[in-house]
């Protein structure tokens, strides 16, 4: 009883934890909102209304107030050593800095720490190795992190697929390529699902018919002609039109052929 | 051990690898354009032409019979035969193996190739499939006849070709029987006439002593029914073309007409007029037993059988206006099933069993079109000033009937031609005839 008890709880949360469609929340769908498409020229040639006119005046006044009162960028003049010096003329340069601090409540003698800034402008060649290196670790951690953005961008792609918009263009060029053989009959069951193998170029490497056994069954004439139009259609549109990225994502690709809603006119 | 493998499993329970799910996309749209297709012309030895030419009068009678495949794709609709003047391969080298390349850039995404040889007095022609953007053959025959069949070699083939690519039979082999018409309208000489479906061949079967009427094809032979006004009594006839004997059907008492043949071939259904008022009857013409099929004071006619024999289409005036009625062939359960505005007629079952296609009048114009059989998704095909009879193909896809139109600006004169629709409407076509034709009815194929 325990033991059935103790399994049967197991069993649940292995459920909970692994099934991720239990975990998943309802997409919030955002409302819709209307936009008019209007063209847009260069410059507009409508009037400005005359109150309009003198608060957009006012304002370039403000903002050119703004510019000629800015004070010019400080020009931080870098102390180019003659020569490199030594440990100690380092740190009696270090401490001049310091002194140069607002109200320093404590200079210490011995220098614990120093700005980014600092540590540039003290050039030690025997360092570049290591700001080299420190470089490669910024941008791996650059590189990483935008990583993570893609990833987390596919997870979100995972759900749904491709974008309605990617879906469309792709879509919109079957549709070019597909001559649907018009003597079929309208009112059978006739779907065609085909399994698409793709480069990252959209050009085809395999195509599998999943319903393959169908195609030499007697009496399955039409499911035939449709597979094999529906082949062609897919050999003629190659390179697909698939999405630049998330290559993973749409690698496999099942394309669903169903010529009832054209056929019934 | 059993607890290792317990604890592999539930490792990959917690946690699963991470899988994108396949992504479907449904196609539910295509274009309708014709499929492109290249129709090489089928090569053949120089005896072979030397031969054929003395023979048949043809100098290239594989070119002659790939000009008959493409005239009757053109006529179909749904294929392009493409310009012979752009292709690249030449044809006894594309019989063997065509480069696909050269086809693909010209577009075409089938190809038929064919080899034409004459020996011992026998034509023998084979032919080739090619899908272009499979790269691959999609089916190969071979034919042997006597030269002069020539012409229905390339029809058989067309037929062969047009069902490995659309799925359905073809009708390319077929005949249509016809009423050809001469002379002016208050005088017109009507003859019985038969030609192949492309207008080739035609043979006059009565001399046009009598007016004859509404012929019709027997679905399994080679005899047809029609009405003859023989000594100026309306009669259906029988008439055996291989033989050319013909009988009056039945001996009724008054006027029958508007015959057609049952499913099976073996009884005739047709209107018997007596005293005012018409009804639609049956004959078997193997122990000649007439059965009256509808009893009803109104002008019932134009009966036309389903497919399976089990159904009948018919139109009359019980309701007050002509409309279409169905029954079961025993003439039980009547039930009307044209409901539009105007008058319907000429019903006819479709070979699919799916459509019935009708002529209708409404506001002073003609027009063809097709409902299902309960009445229902009517559609009008094409409208004109006066055009009636529509007679299905044998696959049930394109439909066959007669227009008469006026001959000059001025309203005046007057001619009857023959002409096809299929069922998108779209592809409306006139059927040359030698002479003005009217009363089409298409055979069933000749080569099943």
């Amino acid at each position: 009883m325990i033991i059935s008890s103790g399994f049967h709880f197991l069993l649940i949360m292995i459920a909970t934890l692994s099934l991720p469609f239990l975990a998943k929340k309802p997409i919030d769908l955002p409302p819709l909102v209307s936009v008019e498409l209007i063209q847009i020229t260069d410059k507009t040639n409508i009037p400005f209304a005359p109150k309009a006119k003198k608060i957009i005046e006012k304002v370039k006044k403000e903002e050119e107030k703004l510019v000629s009162e800015q004070a010019p960028p400080k020009k931080v003049k870098k102390e180019k050593p003659e020569a490199i010096p030594l440990p100690n003329e380092n740190n009696e340069k270090i401490k001049k800095l310091e002194e140069k601090k607002q109200n320093p409540e404590k200079i210490d003698d011995e220098v614990k720490q120093v700005s980014e800034f600092e540590k540039k402008e003290i050039f030690d060649p025997n360092n570049i190795a290591a700001l080299i290196d420190k470089s490669k670790e910024q941008l791996a951690e650059t590189n990483m992190q935008t990583d993570k953005i893609t990833q987390s961008q596919d997870q979100n792609m995972d759900i749904s697929g491709l974008t309605l918009s990617e879906e469309d263009a792709l879509k919109a060029q079957i549709f070019g390529c597909w001559s649907i053989p018009l003597g079929l009959p309208y009112n059978e069951n006739l779907l065609v699902r085909i399994k698409l193998k793709l480069k990252p170029d959209g050009s085809v490497v395999k195509t599998e018919i999943l319903d393959h056994a169908r195609m030499n069954k007697p009496g399955q004439g039409f499911y035939k002609v449709l597979a094999e139009s529906a082949l062609r259609a897919v050999q003629l549109c190659q390179p697909l039109r698939v999405p630049t990225t998330g290559y993973e994502r749409w690698k496999d690709l099942q394309l669903n052929f169903d010529a009832r809603e054209m056929l019934e006119g | 051990m059993k607890y290792k493998n317990i604890l592999i499993i539930l490792f990959f329970f917690i946690f699963p690898n991470k899988s994108f799910g396949l992504i479907e996309v449904d196609i539910t749209r295509g274009n309708l354009n014709p499929l492109p297709i290249a129709i090489s012309p089928l090569s053949s030895d120089s005896s072979t032409k030397n031969e054929l030419s003395k023979s048949l009068n043809v100098q290239d009678v594989g070119l002659e019979i790939s000009k008959v495949i493409e005239n009757n794709f053109r006529q179909s609709g749904l294929f392009n035969p493409l310009d012979k003047d752009s292709f690249l391969q030449k044809p006894d080298i594309a019989h063997l193996k065509p480069r696909f390349e050269d086809w693909s850039l010209i577009k075409a995404q089938a190809l038929i190739t064919g080899k034409v040889t004459y020996s011992e007095d026998k034509l023998r022609v084979e032919f080739r499939l090619w899908d272009i953007l499979a790269a691959k053959e999609m089916m190969a025959l071979a034919f042997t006849t006597v030269p002069k069949n020539w012409r229905r070699v390339g029809h058989i083939i067309s037929d062969k070709v047009y069902e490995r690519l659309t799925g359905e039979k073809g009708y390319f082999d077929t005949r249509i029987i016809f009423v050809s018409e001469k002379g002016p309208k208050t005088q017109r000489i009507k003859k019985l006439a038969i030609m192949d479906q492309d207008g080739f061949n035609t043979k006059y079967l009565t001399l046009g002593n009598e007016l004859v009427l509404t012929p019709r094809f027997n679905p399994t032979n080679q005899m047809v029914t029609y009405l003859s006004y023989f000594r100026n009594l309306p009669r259906v006839y029988l008439l055996d073309i291989e033989t050319g004997i013909q009988e009056v059907v039945g001996d009724f008492p008054g006027m029958t007409f508007a015959p057609r043949f049952s499913p099976n071939g073996k009884k005739i259904i047709m209107s018997f007029a007596m005293d005012g008022n018409s009804d639609i009857y049956t004959m078997d013409l193997e122990n000649r037993i007439v059965e009256r099929i509808t009893n009803h004071p109104s002008i019932d006619t134009s009966p036309s059988y389903s497919p399976d024999g089990k159904f009948i289409t018919f139109n009359s005036d019980r309701s007050g206006y002509q409309q279409i009625y169905i029954m079961k062939s025993d003439g039980s359960n009547v039930k009307r099933i044209s409901f539009g505005k105007g008058l319907y007629g000429t019903p006819v079952w479709s070979p699919r069993g799916d459509l019935i296609a009708f002529t209708k009048l409404h506001r002073g114009k003609f027009y063809i079109g097709v409902m299902r059989t309960d009445g229902k998704g009517e559609r009008l095909l094409t409208e004109n000033y006066y055009q009636e009879a529509p007679s299905w193909s044998p696959n049930g896809r394109v439909l066959i009937f007669y227009r008469e139109t006026k001959t000059d600006s001025k309203g005046e004169g007057f001619s009857a031609k023959l002409w096809s629709i299929d069922l998108t409407g779209y592809n409306e076509r006139l059927v040359e005839t030698e002479t003005d034709a009217s009363d089409p009815s298409w055979s069933s194929l000749l080569s099943n």
